[in-house]
């Protein structure tokens, strides 16, 4: 097996939340607490969780936008954790995002010419002509007219705005798209358009991506593998098929059952899950879920659970699977 | 008799470019007690008419422009203010997308709880405190005496939802309308507030019109479905006509579209081209036209009146039963 593009291990991203007149750190936002995964080239891992479980600042890390406060980052062999600006920015071509809102990721002000141009004139790439062919060809890539470049961004809908924010992530050929949410702001006619295009980009240009997202049907549709994240962790991760198929972590289960299935045929009485996510910065002891888990024992407010493997790639951190298996 | 019958609703909005029709013509019923989901993606009009439903429209941009809508014998696109206000609140509650805009952010939730009760008088001011703590214990908001003295900023989102619903079920209304009501939701909360809805909807007898752009929220919690383009009515019927039986092509493509858990990861996901035409350059014929793999010029002249595919199931279009 190649070795992976992407090698994040132990992560951690904790804020400081500063109060008082000195504004001295009284606690800590644990955002992200402890991740560790890998992602190979051309492979798309899905990072599943709700709001505030720290799935979008772990895709802010990776990016280097936050420089994490414990663990490490490997891409392509490299250690990026800490290293500099100077240093980071030949690798930035490499590692690109794909926003959620197109309409606040894009210049207002620029054409969608311009807006894809600047990759290459902050990578000092190519001459005046070859830039503008090479926006040309990429507008034709993403599924939108040449004529597009001369307008702005306000004149296009959400979708066709996506298709510009994918467009200005390629541009400069990465190998690694972190896409946070990047249909959640779709109707769904259109969410289906950009989820094709991702697809094909990816076999056409062998992307990597990891694809941020709140929706379960959604990333497990374009992922080879799924990690669900609960309060900073992952707490479960399987290839796709075997996810869904196979959910074993109590959380997983959850989240599977509460999704609405467009099927009149299969409305269940299912097992609603209690009470709310609780706050990062003081979360819960031991197992973090245990407060909403409905298989809760009294070890699990004890001791935190390690994330381990069951079976092949399939791995999750819940003590009652720890000793059934 | 339906509870509620709207009957071609017409709803403009003066613009700077003239008048726009975000709904037009648009006709259905709800049953006391039932839930009718009204789908469609954002801009075909299922908010207006909500709106247009509870006379809350933007004034002085927004008027019905025509049709009726007759609830309990009254119609409520020709009654005046303050016999619209004795309904609103009252007989029909609201319950909007984002809980946090819905909720007055410097009165306590005791407050706004009761504001309601007391100017429908359905209690005496000495005991709207009570009624107000039994009313979130209802939805399910745990130590409701504390909670009153409470400030919206202070509570979750699922929780300040929980609290929109009990206002808007504190005078236990006839016909309940959600928009949205769990979109700005976590999955695992939206499930528990479309529990509570049942329930509440349940024990007290109320009907529902819930408005999504959700296709499973529909699935999971209707029996009659309006399935909304372009201020149209594309195609309506029973929760199964639409689902199992679909006959419009914007109502194939988009339950095509939707990923599902069981599909093949990586699958080609069915699309609709394009997108939903501007409300100021609608096209002659059917609004669907543009966007249809099936239209024929016939389509792109005349727009298509609904037919009865089956009773209780009907489709605007002029070539359903040859697809």
């Amino acid at each position: 097996m190649s070795a992976p593009l992407l090698e994040v291990s132990n992560l951690q991203m904790h804020f400081p939340v500063r109060e008082g007149l000195f504004l001295r750190a009284r606690a800590f936002n644990r955002a992200v607490d402890g991740v560790s995964f890998t992602i190979n080239p051309g492979e798309t891992l899905g990072l599943v969780g709700e709001s505030g479980c720290g799935k979008s600042t772990l895709g802010r890390c990776i990016t280097r936008l936050y420089t994490p406060t414990g663990g490490s980052i490997r891409f392509a062999g490299q250690d990026i954790t800490h290293m500099r600006p100077r240093t980071l920015r030949p690798l930035r071509q490499d590692i690109q995002m794909i926003f959620q809102d197109p309409m606040e990721s894009l210049n207002a002000r620029h054409t969608v010419g311009d807006i894809l141009e600047e990759p290459f004139i902050v990578h000092r790439i190519g001459d005046r002509i070859w830039r503008r062919k090479r926006v040309a060809e990429l507008l034709n890539i993403v599924g939108l007219p040449a004529r597009s470049a001369t307008r702005f961004p306000f004149e296009f809908s959400g979708g066709q705005r996506q298709r510009i924010g994918i467009a200005r992530a390629i541009a400069l050929n990465p190998r690694l798209v972190i896409c946070d949410e990047p249909v959640s702001a779709l109707d769904v006619s259109i969410q289906s358009q950009i989820l094709n295009l991702l697809v094909d980009l990816q076999r056409e240009f062998n992307l990597a991506y990891l694809f941020i997202a709140h929706d379960l049907a959604v990333v497990k549709h374009v992922s080879d593998r799924v990690a669900i994240m609960y309060l900073g962790k992952i707490v479960e991760t399987a290839p796709s098929e075997t996810l869904y198929r196979e959910a074993s972590h109590p959380y997983t289960q959850s989240l599977i059952a509460a999704i609405p299935v467009p099927d009149p045929h299969r409305r269940a009485a299912r097992e609603v899950l209690r009470g709310d996510v609780p706050s990062p910065i003081n979360p819960p002891q031991g197992c973090s879920f245990h407060p909403r888990c409905p298989r809760a024992e009294p070890q699990c407010s004890e001791a935190e659970p390690e994330l381990a493997p069951l079976t092949g790639a399939h791995a999750a951190a819940c003590h009652l699977l720890a000793r059934s298996g | 008799m339906a509870l509620l019958e709207v009957d071609q609703l017409i709803t403009e909005f003066a613009t700077d470019e003239g008048r726009v029709r975000a709904v037009d013509g648009v006709s259905f019923s709800v049953e006391a007690g039932a839930t009718l989901g009204i789908v469609g993606e954002s801009g075909c009009g299922k908010s207006v008419t909500a709106l247009s439903i509870m006379r809350l429209l933007p004034q002085p941009m927004g008027r019905i422009a025509g049709g009726s809508l007759l609830f309990q014998g009254a119609d409520l696109a020709r009654l005046d203010i303050p016999e619209m206000q004795k309904i609103r609140g009252r007989r029909i509650g609201m319950v909007f997308q984002e809980p946090m805009t819905a909720l007055n952010p410097v009165h306590t939730i005791g407050r706004q709880l009761t504001e309601g009760m007391l100017l429908h008088k359905v209690c005496e001011p000495a005991n709207a405190l009570r009624a107000a703590a039994d009313m979130l214990d209802r939805v399910g908001i745990p130590s409701p005496d504390l909670r009153l003295g409470e400030y919206p900023h202070q509570l979750s989102g699922g929780m300040r939802q929980r609290v929109v619903i009990a206002m808007a079920l504190a005078c236990e209304p006839d016909l309940l309308i959600a928009d949205e009501p769990t979109t700005a939701l976590d999955v695992t909360i939206q499930a528990q507030i479309l529990e509570l809805i049942a329930d509440l909807q349940k024990r007290m007898g109320m009907a529902v019109i819930m408005i999504t752009h959700d296709l499973g929220v529909i699935a999971e919690t209707c029996e009659q479905v309006v399935v909304m383009y372009a201020g149209k009515v594309a195609e309506q019927g029973s929760v199964f006509d639409i689902f199992d039986r679909p006959a419009h092509p914007y109502t194939r493509g988009l339950l095509a579209s939707i990923p599902r858990l069981e599909t093949e990861a990586k699958s080609r996901l069915g699309v609709i081209e394009g997108m939903v035409p501007g409300l100021r350059d609608l096209p002659l014929g059917c609004r669907f036209e543009n966007r249809c793999t099936h239209a024929v010029d016939r389509c792109r002249e005349q727009p298509p009146a609904p037919e009865w595919v089956a009773a209780g199931h009907a489709v605007s279009c002029l070539r359903w039963q040859e697809l």
